[in-house]
């Protein structure tokens, strides 16, 4: 069984990590809609699986954070990005598959994944 | 929404929402049963908001005349012949209980609480919160403030790498239950 105490492992590994990551400025901010409509639509697993692509990936460049309901409840799962400088792109009824190739194609190497977005949906 | 949990992590919100600096959720399971509470330190809400908060058509939100949370928690736990009770005080709290009867066809199944409570702490990581899941006579119970003590203040909750240990604690924590429990 796995104890609390081992969070300390991660505080010491993090300490040192801390002074790599970049400042609050050019974050990448990634904001799922965890209201009623996005949590009934599957909005929990999604978030969940950019945590994990994220920590697995290592992208200390950025902050994934929740919000409330964005306001197009029947595209839920919504998933907002926000690249510094440039323009918010919305990605909606997302899936955890859809999860990976957003991060590799739009985080990682900033092409957005145009089929995804709200623009191609709609 | 198909979980229980779902409906923890929805209602929990609210909490967050309401400014809330403690929350203490507890999940019972005895025999035919299934309850939850959600209970808060947050603004609390007016008698007359209290009396008209389980209608879809009352909400606090600007955007839109609609707020579905709690309707949708009275209208599923009274489905399976439990019920909801809110109390609200204003400048005190709020406590949401919901009572499901297990046995009925459409009592939904308690699902992944261990998503749902490391969900809330990375959405609110200064939020104060204690998780106390019972099993008929066994019980597991997580309080933030351990998880605060381990990591000090430089490192986050929220961080991806402690959310994602947390996860794998909770399930390992829920499934030992579980096992030992049913």
């Amino acid at each position: 069984m796995k104890s609390l105490a081992e969070l300390r492992a991660i505080r010491e590994r993090m300490a040192k990590q801390i002074d790599l990551r970049e400042s609050g400025d050019d974050r990448i901010r990634v904001v799922v809609g965890m209201a009623t409509c996005g949590i009934a639509a599957g909005a929990r697993p999604v978030l969940n699986a950019f945590l994990e692509e994220v920590d697995k990936r290592q992208l200390k460049n950025v902050t994934v954070s929740q919000t409330g309901c964005i306001g197009v409840c029947r595209l839920e799962p919504i998933v907002e990005v926000y690249v510094p400088g440039q323009e918010k792109v919305t990605y909606v009824k997302m899936t955890p598959d859809k999860v990976a190739s957003v991060v590799s194609e739009h985080l990682v190497n900033g092409r957005v994944v145009e089929e995804y977005t709200i623009g191609a949906a709609e | 929404m198909k979980e229980i949990a779902l409906y923890v992590l929805d209602i929990a919100q609210n909490s967050i929402t309401a400014g809330a600096k403690h929350l203490d959720i507890t999940l019972a399971e005895e025999t035919g049963r299934i309850c939850f509470t959600i209970a808060d330190d947050g603004r609390g809400m007016s008698p007359s908001l209290l009396a008209t908060v389980s209608d879809p058509f009352t909400t606090t939100r600007t955007t839109r005349k609609m707020g579905l949370g709690l309707p949708l928690l009275r209208l599923a736990a009274e489905q399976t012949g439990g019920r909801l009770d809110i109390e609200s005080t204003e400048g005190v709290g709020t406590t949401v209980r919901a009572l499901f009867c297990a046995e009925h066809i459409d009592c939904p199944p308690v699902g992944d609480m261990a998503g749902t409570i490391t969900l809330l702490i990375q959405g609110a990581p200064k939020l104060e919160l204690t998780y106390t899941h019972q099993v008929e006579e066994r019980a597991f119970r997580l309080d933030t403030r351990q998880i605060r003590a381990e990591l000090g203040e430089d490192v986050s909750p929220a961080e991806p790498e402690v959310i994602l240990w947390l996860r794998d604690y909770l399930q390992e924590q829920e499934a030992s239950l579980e096992k030992i429990g049913g």
